[in-house]
């Protein structure tokens, strides 16, 4: 969770010059790998700012005469143990899933912006210090940190968010201190000094907009692991707690019944992967994008 | 650390340009040195990872004793919770209780469990090798299907890289729980072919477990080791192999495989965290006995000395592990060697 590595790469140095242009023809502005994923996350968007648009029931709405209905017309993802419709709860789902993993990201990206930038400007001594607190947090893995933060503060929703979004602050740190580092040793930076720009002119001039782009980017794809890891605190029964509506608590509540309604547990777990998917894809999109561009 | 790319790429971009000249140093003083220098970080980093947990676990509300007397409402009189306190050691200065703790962990000694009224050493000691082995099996299997797919994927060809990357995001997205419940229905509740529960004795317990482990990790270890080949595969050391005519299937074997097995390497710290962490999940889906689910258990009770006892013990492998994957790439990527 905290280093979504893949991402890392768009802040390396291109190391050679690629030989061949761009396999393929003439790429467009922005292809299905953009489009289809844009679309998935407009949907669950919309479905968690107005679930009644896309599911106007009830989703604690309990009808125990037509429990462990099986997918129909009327129940597209048939109904739960209390004969609660699951597409409803899926979708109300949303809100609760997704802003957990977005507000998580929030956190992680706003402390490991402080951090990272206090490392990548600072002086040397600031440096050392903020990546020696960077390497004692990532001896914490993932969860671990997490499970540390949950133990002193106690199980809930806001605990799990600012759990997730606390082991999530060194990945993000690392990453913007090295592109600060790199853009603080360029040349137009070097120029901006000799021309006697302030300091904080130069870092809103030259750094913020150079460390906004990848910034945007690792963040899109850390909100997909955001939304995995909070869901798994919920299954482990540390965040949301049923009956709320939240992924990762339907599964755990429906797994109990798994061998006679496999649909408790199929579609929620559905809606994370799809989730993840989704926004893991379009970051690796604008990634690639923005790689295109430089 | 190099558990993200970037640390590291400074060095692989000066590599090639300084194995040109001839090393003032012989290798191995410079990689000695090294060692050492980092072998004292990694002291550095358990040493603040016990610090912090020992206060920060301090900061868990109740008192101590109502947690060793069995849960806030019991009938214990004063006299017998002073010596409670007095037994563990609760009634000192919080300076020296750290001191003893760290003493204690010189030792080998972590303390007792509030729940269970054992050593957390003897706890810990009975479930390490349950998760060790799963994390080892998973982690041997999650390189397999990431190199296995790196290697298929780097054919000549769009359709063999677009189902790759597919297949290695989805993959990634797939939480440990949903994919452990999904097996489970699909193998033991259906055909029937395998245990849901691996607490019996046997390899069948352990397949389900070791597959929901990998499959995420493979999926993240594939994204960079393919990211890596191909660029391998595009470099000037492919092409002036292919033209000394050798087979595709040479180069990528003979050339680019060490390439895709770098970030492997360097990821392997980050790996061992990510597995530990996918261990409390499917350790608790499989019903099965180890360190991760002795760690939810006991946050749930808050069972402090044991979530400590936890906490240092994955820190110090994870340690160790990033260390070992420090120097393992050093040897398999000899550009580092000089930097």
């Amino acid at each position: 969770m905290t280093q979504t590595f893949p991402v890392t790469e768009a802040s390396a140095p291109v190391t050679s010059p690629t030989p061949h242009p761009p396999r393929g023809p003439r790429r467009r502005r922005f292809g299905p790998a953009v489009a289809i994923p844009a679309t998935v996350v407009t949907v669950l968007a919309v479905a968690a700012i107005a679930p009644a648009l896309l599911a106007p029931g009830d989703p604690l709405a309990m009808e125990p005469a037509n429990a462990f209905a099986a997918p129909s017309l009327q129940h597209w993802f048939g109904t739960d143990e209390s004969g609660r419709d699951v597409f409803t709860r899926v979708i109300h789902g949303s809100r609760d899933s997704l802003s957990i993993g977005l507000l998580a990201t929030v956190i992680g990206v706003g402390l490991g912006l402080l951090l990272g930038a206090m490392a990548g400007w600072g002086s040397r001594a600031v440096d050392f210090g903020v990546n020696r607190v960077l390497e004692v947090l990532f001896a914490f893995p993932n969860l671990l940190l997490a499970l540390l933060v949950i133990t002193i503060l106690g199980p809930g929703v806001v605990t799990t968010t600012l759990a997730v979004g606390l082991s999530t602050a060194p990945g993000y740190a690392r990453m913007i201190r090295s592109q600060v580092r790199a853009v603080k040793q360029s040349g137009y930076v070097e120029a901006s000094i000799v021309q006697g720009r302030s300091r904080w002119f130069i870092i809103r001039r030259h750094v913020l907009p150079n460390v906004a782009a990848p910034l945007f980017i690792l963040a899109t794809l850390g909100v997909g692991q955001a939304i995995v890891w909070a869901s798994s605190l919920s299954f482990l029964g540390l965040g949301a707690t049923p009956p709320a509506p939240e992924w990762g608590a339907m599964l755990s509540a429906g797994r109990g019944y798994m061998s006679i309604a496999w649909w408790i547990t199929l579609f929620p777990g559905l809606f994370i992967v799809l989730s993840a998917t989704a926004t893991t894809v379009l970051g690796h999109s604008l990634q690639q994008k923005l790689k295109e561009m430089s | 650390m190099t558990t993200t790319l970037p640390a590291r790429s400074p060095a692989t971009a000066t590599g090639p340009t300084q194995s040109g000249r001839p090393a003032r140093n012989s290798g191995a003083t410079t990689t000695a040195r090294w060692a050492l220098s980092r072998v004292v970080g990694a002291a550095f980093v358990l040493w603040s990872v016990a610090t912090i947990a020992f206060f920060a676990l301090r900061l868990v509300p109740g008192d101590p004793v109502d947690a060793l007397l069995g849960g806030p409402g019991n009938n214990a009189t004063e006299e017998v919770r002073q010596q409670t306190r007095e037994l563990y050691g609760l009634d000192q200065p919080v300076l020296v209780q750290y001191a003893a703790f760290l003493a204690g962990l010189l030792r080998g000694d972590l303390g007792q469990s509030y729940q269970l009224r054992q050593p957390v050493a003897q706890v810990l000691g009975e479930q390490v090798g349950n998760t060790l082995l799963l994390a080892a099996l998973a982690l041997a299997l999650a390189w397999a299907l990431a190199l296995g797919l790196a290697l298929w994927s780097t054919r000549p060809g769009r359709t063999a890289a677009v189902v790759a990357s597919v297949l290695e995001i989805v993959s990634a997205a797939v939480p440990h729980f949903w994919l452990g419940t999904i097996l489970i229905l699909v193998f033991s509740v259906n055909l029937q072919l395998l245990p849901a529960t691996s607490g019996a004795p046997g390899v069948e317990g352990l397949i389900l477990p070791v597959v929901t482990l990998a499959v995420p990790l493979a999926g993240f270890l594939g994204q960079s080791m393919r990211e890596s080949m191909l660029t391998a595969m595009h470099s000037p050391f492919a092409l002036s192999a292919r033209a000394r005519g050798e087979a595709e299937t040479g180069v990528s074997l003979r050339h680019a495989l060490r390439h895709a097995a770098l970030p492997g390497i360097n990821l392997s710290g980050w790996a061992f965290g990510s597995l530990i962490s996918g261990a409390v999940v499917v350790e608790t889906v499989f019903a099965r006995p180890g360190l991760g689910r002795t760690l939810l258990e006991a946050v749930t009770v808050r069972d402090v000395p044991v979530v400590l006892g936890v906490v240092l013990l994955i820190a110090a492998v994870y340690v160790v592990v990033t260390l070992l994957s420090d120097l393992a790439e050093r040897l398999a990527d000899p550009r580092l060697r000089d930097a």
